[in-house]
């Protein structure tokens, strides 16, 4: 490009420009979020449809009562979510938060392994009466009560 | 009695800035109206009565008055003082109260010191700043009355939730809100000069001080809240990605933005449309991170209250003051006449480089922060965290520092790259030199090329000092390295605590020693502890690096009981080369403690150097503010001069 067609344009090649350059983030913003944003899982939609096993995902559910076993490190702990449908198995190597109990409400977030099991990294429990996990919300009335008499 | 004072304060100050509105606009429109002399006593005024009104809502809450409903329902008379007076806005009313004033404030401080507008704009910019006010008196007298009455009174407060009750609540918020808010001056100052048709240097010298000056307090307000929540959440993370942190990360991208380009348009007087644009679009973003954050549409660790009457009141003016400066920007953008031209390879360049890689990387927090609500919408959820942040804008802001580098060394207008070669090699030997170790360290892409980068920077960054005296460097001279500087800083901040972060998460019994990365801490014993409103098993560790002597650490794990909740408190011990962070966890049914360490070399620097880029601002606005006052003074003396020769 010459140097008089530029600076007779410059106005316009720096609008083009910069729409081309929003334009590309967006584009490149939609590609990432189509394959970095993590899905949200009942378990139930988890046994029918299973993430891919190296795919971020949350999975919540009730803590299944009598299901929380701690392993001989002291750290690390195995139980089952479930929503009355069906069960998953889910290990997690971490500090529990503190409303986190058998019978009350998480959202898990991880990763499937290749044997079915849920690894989370993170896990959100029912923090006090004016937070609840987005999730959390929307769980059965029957679900939100249980939740709600456990956590008292 | 305080009570109703200050709700009618808060009247008092809405009906005034329909004044400030009405007078500003007649000025505009009808030059020479006598009512336009009103608008700055006006705006003055009106500061100073929603100052009142936020001053006695403070002083409802360090009484702990509990016939208001907002005290009865976040406060507790057995709080420690400091948390009853941060309390005030530590819940939707109070800190859209605080909101309010801020923009009161800011307003009156525009009418009392700025001088250099013409009369006629800054009427304008004036009654803009009042349309926006009244919006947000409106939301708050209709939809989140801060003063609304308890009859009969309650007996005790709820109570403040814990996690809240830091000193951070006292500092982190109003910090925040002065940045926020204070953008709304360079809002007001384009829709001015838009309605006025004075888009030029000028416009750009004027509205730089006060851009400049909300900058500083939003980057010391998110500085200071990444270290509180590094602390306070106990997950050893120092940012999120949470929609919260995101909404005070974009007003200040794109009030980065405007300050580069406000330097072009003062300067050299080009970038004129763009500047404009910048102007609205910053204070666009604090509004919508305002919606966001206080209509309860994100359910987020910071989000409290949940109200969808709220949620559409806050919408509705989003769409009017965002909407309306938009389309006034499309209907007058035609107008503003082209800017001087300038090479690609120029100061200019380099600049325009930065703003549209801040303008990219705006659009991918943006984008990332509204698509789980948008596919909520749709019936899909989804949570979209680090993966997806961390990569997108790095592919933005890695260039943009890469450019940062070279700029500030381009003269204005037109220059070779050639010229600036000889200067560039040794930040190049460093970046390569670093890139090199951290490659060979086994490091993964982006920590590395953090390193590398943070490596030529920290050089690149003092180069404009090269070759000059330094006593006769100006002040904005030095703000520019400093800030830069302090990127570079932050930069290696970041790339280390990623790539050399040592964690141990374990279960031990008292007596029991850890090591981590060069630590040895033992746990000696847990006991427990009472405060004024909590109470809390306490962990006594000690810990030596590479055989030092022994530092005392006391996470703990708290319980308070209004509201009754728990929190865990960690402890961290700070050297020069990082910190070592301890999390007490539960006991397990065999008695052993779960004790959770990180060892994070260097990530201090990380807010020492927020710290910097803020300081560089600071520099800046003084350098700016003593040469403005010193023409001003010389003006007046030689108007006096020419008056008293021409009698």
């Amino acid at each position: 490009m010459s140097g008089a067609i530029k600076a007779k344009h410059q106005r316009l090649v720096l609008v083009l420009i910069a729409l081309a350059a929003l334009i590309g983030a967006g584009l490149l913003a939609a590609w990432a979020l189509r394959s970095q944003a993590s899905f949200f899982y009942l378990p139930a939609e988890m046994a029918a449809n299973p993430p891919e096993p190296d795919r971020a995902v949350r999975l919540g559910g009730m803590v299944e009562a009598g299901s929380i076993k701690t392993a001989a490190d002291g750290v690390t702990i195995a139980f089952v979510v479930g929503d009355g449908k069906a069960r998953i198995p889910v290990r997690f190597k971490g500090i529990v938060p503190d409303l986190f109990k058998e019978g009350s409400g998480v959202v898990a977030e991880g990763k499937r392994d290749a044997d079915g099991t849920f690894v989370a990294d993170n896990l959100l429990a029912k923090h006090d009466e004016k937070y609840v996990p987005r999730e959390m919300k929307d769980m059965t009335a029957a679900q939100a009560r249980q939740t709600v008499e456990e956590t008292k | 009695m305080i009570a109703n004072f200050g709700l009618a304060a808060l009247w008092f100050a809405a009906a005034l800035a329909a004044l400030q509105l009405f007078a500003g606009g007649l000025g505009v429109y009808r030059p020479g109206n006598p009512l336009g002399a009103l608008v700055r006593p006006v705006a003055m005024v009106q500061g100073g009565l929603v100052a009142l009104s936020f001053a006695a809502l403070i002083w409802l809450f360090c009484v702990t008055d509990l016939s208001v409903l907002l005290v009865a329902k976040n406060s507790h008379s057995a709080k420690p003082l400091l948390f009853k007076f941060a309390g005030a806005w530590g819940n939707h009313e109070g800190s859209m109260l605080l909101w309010v004033t801020v923009m009161g404030l800011a307003g009156a401080f525009v009418a009392l010191a700025e001088r250099r507008l013409p009369e006629r704009t800054m009427l304008a910019t004036l009654a803009s700043q009042a349309f926006v006010s009244l919006g947000f008196y409106a939301f708050l007298l209709f939809a989140s009355n801060p003063f609304t009455r308890l009859n009969p009174a309650a007996s005790e407060g709820q109570g403040l939730n814990p996690m809240l009750q830091d000193p951070g609540l006292a500092f982190h918020p109003p910090t925040l809100y002065v940045g926020y808010v204070g953008l709304s001056i360079a809002f007001s100052f384009a829709v001015g000069a838009m309605l006025t048709r004075e888009v030029g240097p000028l416009f750009a010298k004027a509205m730089r001080p006060w851009v400049l000056g909300a900058w500083i307090f939003l980057t010391v307000g998110i500085t200071a809240g990444s270290y509180w929540a590094y602390y306070e959440l106990g997950w050893g993370g120092w940012w999120f990605w949470d929609p919260v942190e995101n909404a005070s990360l974009m007003p200040w991208l794109a009030a980065t933005a405007l300050l580069h380009s406000a330097s072009v348009l003062a300067a050299r007087n080009a970038l004129r449309t763009w500047t404009v644009m910048l102007g609205v679009v910053a204070f666009s973003m604090s509004m919508i991170g305002t919606f966001l954050v206080r209509s309860g549409i994100l359910t987020s660790v910071h989000a409290f209250a949940v109200d969808p009457t709220r949620g559409a009141f806050i919408l509705a003016l989003l769409a009017i003051y965002i909407g309306g400066a938009l389309n006034l920007f499309a209907v007058r953008a035609s107008t503003i006449s082209e800017g001087e031209r300038f090479a690609l390879t120029s100061r200019e360049g380099g600049l325009v480089v930065n703003n549209l890689m801040l303008s990219g990387a705006l659009g991918i927090v943006l984008v990332g922060t509204l698509y789980p609500l948008l596919a909520e919408a749709m019936g899909t959820k989804v949570s979209v965290g680090p993966p997806y942040f961390n990569p997108m804008t790095a592919l933005f802001v890695l260039p943009m520092l890469l450019v940062l580098a070279v700029g500030p060394l381009l003269r204005w207008r037109r220059d070779r790259v050639a010229r600036v070669r000889p200067m560039l090699l040794a930040p190049a030997l460093a970046g390569l030199a670093a890139g090199l170790m951290a490659t060979i360290a086994g490091l993964k892409l982006l920590p590395a090329a953090g390193i590398a980068l943070s490596a030529v920077l920290v050089i690149a960054s003092l180069l404009p000092l090269h070759g000059r005296n330094l006593r006769t460097v100006k002040l904005p001279v030095w703000g520019m390295v400093v800030a830069h500087f302090g990127v570079a800083i932050a930069l290696f901040g970041m790339a280390s605590d990623s790539a050399f972060t040592r964690e141990r998460l374990v279960a031990v019994n008292p007596g029991q020693t850890v090591a981590v990365g060069g630590w040895q801490v033992t746990l000696k014993q847990v006991e427990p502890l009472a405060g004024p409103n909590w109470t809390a098993l306490q962990a006594d560790l000690t810990a030596s690096y590479l055989g030092g002597s022994e530092i005392a650490l006391h996470p703990q794990a708290r319980s308070f009981w209004a509201p009754p909740q728990q929190t865990s408190e960690s402890a961290l011990a700070t050297r020069w080369n990082g910190q070592l962070y301890a999390v007490l966890g539960d006991r397990s049914e065999d008695g052993r403690w779960q004790l959770r360490l990180w060892w994070k070399p260097f990530v201090t620097l990380i807010w020492l150097g927020g710290l910097l880029i803020a300081l560089g601002g600071v520099l800046a606005l003084v350098g700016r503010v003593m040469s403005d006052l010193r023409r001003s003074s010389a003006e007046r003396k030689i108007a006096y001069r020419r008056m008293r020769q021409g009698r």
